[in-house]
């Protein structure tokens, strides 16, 4: 009899997981209306909120949800991801090489874009970037002109004459110095992607001095780290280097995000700050007016044959499941409206060009930059091989940390080169 | 209904459920075996699922591993020893080789040291329990956390600033100029830093043990010798010691063991920059950066190669004290 008792208790318990499990597995399958879409992205903070404004307006036509998740790790959840099948629905993608390697998970969006409205809208190479073969994998949410240069018009006020060569930089840095204590300031500290900022700056010079075309070749690993080319950047580097406020031991430790606010303090740490577009939603500069506290020249030239080359970047987004929401938020992603929010509050360019809510002019002077550019590069370490950028990254920190070593740095890079570009 | 209550439910009725009727089943089984048979067969049967979750998740993926070693980044083809050759050529593996070393040399004595002492010393004071508790809280702060903690211990702020780290305030009132603690690589300064933060940890941990082990020491022993007029250093490297040195020995595995998988402190301070990488970081890198699972494994194994011998001594030891028992 106790045995009984004891027997239907257990038969009663193990009807009642059962029955939970089954609620759960229809709770996760019901789709059409009120369906949710899953969201990986590197935005935190301000930028996780003005992506939420900007998809709350499509939440609430649509009745669906998102659900946003952000990350530092991107790169490492989604190639896990890949390898096991456990995707997001929408995710940003570290850059358009990552989008290669993962071609075959991604959804092909021509059918889900109002294609022809989006090749009208976005500037060709952001299309191009993210396209293999004719079809497009990743479309840009917004967009970034990097290789700006801050500086504080309270000091001295430079945007009536900018200077257009870098010569010129460098003795109008010298004459009009006043109580600065640099003329450069820099932070190289980022977490894991510690160095990048240094990167931009190899970039900006390398396409200046060298041009485009060896740009090109620089990033696809077809031009040597060792080369002259490459090797005269890294030395103009530091000469920057060598010129920033507090040496090398505080742009080590200094993070990115507060890498430009010495040029706020009395008396000013530095005259210059070099740093992309976004600059303008971190550190000081959030709390900072534009165009009275702060404001910008874009980087000069120095090589004439090669003016008006600009880098630009951008966060580029895929699609890993194909439901019906999920395309629908794919959709008006790309669209104008929905880029106005996040350009509306700042800190972030359009990739859509009939997205121009700019709340100041020095957004707007930016944006222009983008789509006027005679010459547009995207972020060369964003297009290397990971390895690649990784070992960039930490080259620019040890040079930055002890500039005799360049040859072994860039003797490394190139057999790291030789090994990260090997097809797999 | 909120799907984190549902399993919530899964588990506290769930697996309990599945737990007795696993067992219920069992009985069921032993009823086909003849009667004699039973008591033999029993305790397979108990131990199966044990035994079938270490098969899978453990033997199975590490025999895994040990094939993915061999093969190249995509898995397509074998390569030979080709993974295991870069590793040793590989500039970066020497630097994290060395820094485990570094951490499993300065680990231990760190965490042993200070935990003997600290426990010999609040011994015999009233405030014991206080004292104790405030050494063993850090082990209770994830590594992570600890890692963002001692990053504003190890801040830095250029010469002449008001210092923002709690270290270089200290040095500033002795009118002592900055250092960038985790960056500064020379004398491996900076992987010595890392070390304190897993130190500060688990000194806690080892105080403890060791703590537990001096509790055991019957008091008529110590008394004896200091009848026999034996200082109290004498009663210490003489009885004490002698006597807490297989649980001394117990802790150092464990903590070496610690020291070798280090990856969280050093991934969250410095990423492995300024030359502070370990084999752990090492093999994330690869595997979830650059996507070469080939040599991320074959890091994996020599890590596994480097632990077993460590695993084996503390077994031995383990079964040396069961014997005495």
């Amino acid at each position: 009899m106790r045995q009984r008792t004891i027997r239907a208790k257990l038969v009663t318990a193990l009807g009642g997981v059962l029955l939970v499990a089954a609620a759960c597995s229809s709770s996760t399958a019901s789709g059409g209306a009120g369906a949710t879409v899953t969201v990986i992205g590197t935005w935190g903070g301000d930028e996780e909120k003005a992506f939420l404004q900007m998809v709350a307006p499509w939440e609430k036509t649509t009745g669906n949800k998102v659900k946003y998740t952000g990350t530092r790790d991107i790169n490492q959840i989604l190639t896990t991801g890949v390898a096991s099948g456990v995707l997001p629905d929408l995710a940003g993608l570290p850059g358009p090489g990552q989008m290669a390697q993962w071609k075959a998970s991604l959804k092909p969006l021509d059918t889900v874009l109002d294609t022809a409205k989006y090749k009208e809208e976005t500037a060709k190479t952001l299309v191009d970037l993210g396209t293999i073969d004719g079809t497009i994998y990743g479309v840009f949410i917004k967009s970034a002109v990097k290789g700006l240069i801050w500086f504080s018009p309270k000091a001295h006020d430079y945007s009536a004459a900018p200077p257009k060569t870098w010569d010129e930089l460098t003795t109008q840095a010298a004459a009009n110095k006043g109580s600065a204590k640099a003329i450069w300031c820099m932070g190289l500290e980022s977490g894991a992607a510690s160095g990048w900022p240094g990167t931009d700056w190899i970039e900006d010079l390398v396409l200046r001095q060298a041009g485009p075309a060896k740009y090109d070749e620089w990033w696809a690993g077809k031009l040597k780290w060792t080369s002259p080319e490459i090797k005269k950047a890294f030395e103009t580097f530091g000469q920057v280097v060598a010129n920033t406020d507090g040496g090398s031991n505080t742009i080590l430790t200094t993070a990115f995000q507060t890498g430009g606010d010495a040029l706020f303090k009395t008396p000013p740490g530095c005259e210059f700050h070099h740093q992309a577009s976004f600059i303008t939603g971190l550190g000081a500069f959030k709390a900072a007016k534009a165009g009275t506290d702060y404001n910008f020249f874009p980087f000069p030239d120095i090589d004439p044959q090669y003016t008006g080359a600009i880098e630009g970047a951008g966060d580029l987004f895929g699609m890993f499941h194909d439901t019906d929401a999920a395309k629908s938020l794919m959709k008006y992603l790309v669209t104008a409206p929905a880029q106005d929010i996040w350009v509306k509050i700042g800190g972030a360019l359009s990739a859509n060009k009939n997205a121009t809510s700019y709340p100041d002019d020095i957004a707007k002077r930016s944006a222009a930059l983008l789509q006027d550019a005679k010459i547009f590069a995207f972020d060369a370490s964003d297009k290397m091989p990971s390895a690649m950028n990784n070992a960039f990254w930490t080259a620019i920190l040890d040079y930055v940390k002890d500039p005799t070593k360049l040859d072994a740095i860039l003797t490394n890079l190139d057999k790291i080169q030789v090994d990260a570009y090997k097809p797999a | 209904m909120d799907p984190r209550l549902i399993t919530a439910f899964i588990v506290v009725i769930g697996v309990p459920a599945v737990l007795f009727g696993y067992i219920y089943a069992t009985e069921i089984v032993l009823r086909i075996v003849p009667e004699h048979r039973r008591a033999q067969v029993r305790p397979w049967l108990w131990l199966a699922p044990a035994l079938a979750f270490l098969f899978v998740f453990l033997v199975y993926p590490t025999i895994g591993t040990v094939i993915r070693s061999f093969q190249d980044q995509a898995g397509a083809a074998f390569v030979g020893l080709e993974n295991y050759l870069w590793f040793f050529g590989s500039e970066d593996a020497i630097v994290a080789l060395r820094n485990n070393v570094i951490w499993l040399i300065l680990l231990p004595l760190l965490t042993v040291g200070g935990g003997l002492i600290i426990a010999v010393l609040v011994d015999r004071v009233r405030y014991e329990t206080v004292a104790k508790s405030v050494i063993f809280v850090p082990l209770a702060i994830s590594m992570v956390a600890a890692g963002v903690i001692w990053k504003f211990m190890y801040d830095y702020q250029q010469p002449g600033q008001p210092q923002t780290g709690t270290l270089n305030g200290i040095l500033a009132v002795f009118g002592i100029d900055p250092i960038p603690w985790i960056t500064v690589d020379a004398f491996a300064l900076n992987t010595v830093a890392l070390v304190v933060v897993m130190a500060w940890m688990w000194t806690g941990f080892a105080m403890v043990i060791i703590s537990a082990a001096l509790k055991g020491i019957g008091a008529e022993l110590l008394e004896a010798a200091r009848v026999d007029g034996a200082t109290e250093l004498q009663v210490f490297r003489r009885i004490v010691f002698p006597l807490l040195l297989p649980t001394i020995a117990v802790v150092s595995t464990t903590i070496i063991i610690t020291a070798l998988k280090t990856f969280d402190i050093v991934y969250v301070m410095t990423g492995g920059q300024f030359d502070t990488d370990v084999i752990a970081l090492l093999m994330y890198k690869e595997m979830f950066s650059f996507n070469d699972f080939g040599r991320a494994s074959a890091i994996a194994v020599v890590l596994l190669l480097a632990i077993v011998p460590i695993m084996a001594l503390n077994i031995n030891r383990f079964r040396a004290q069961e014997a005495i028992r």
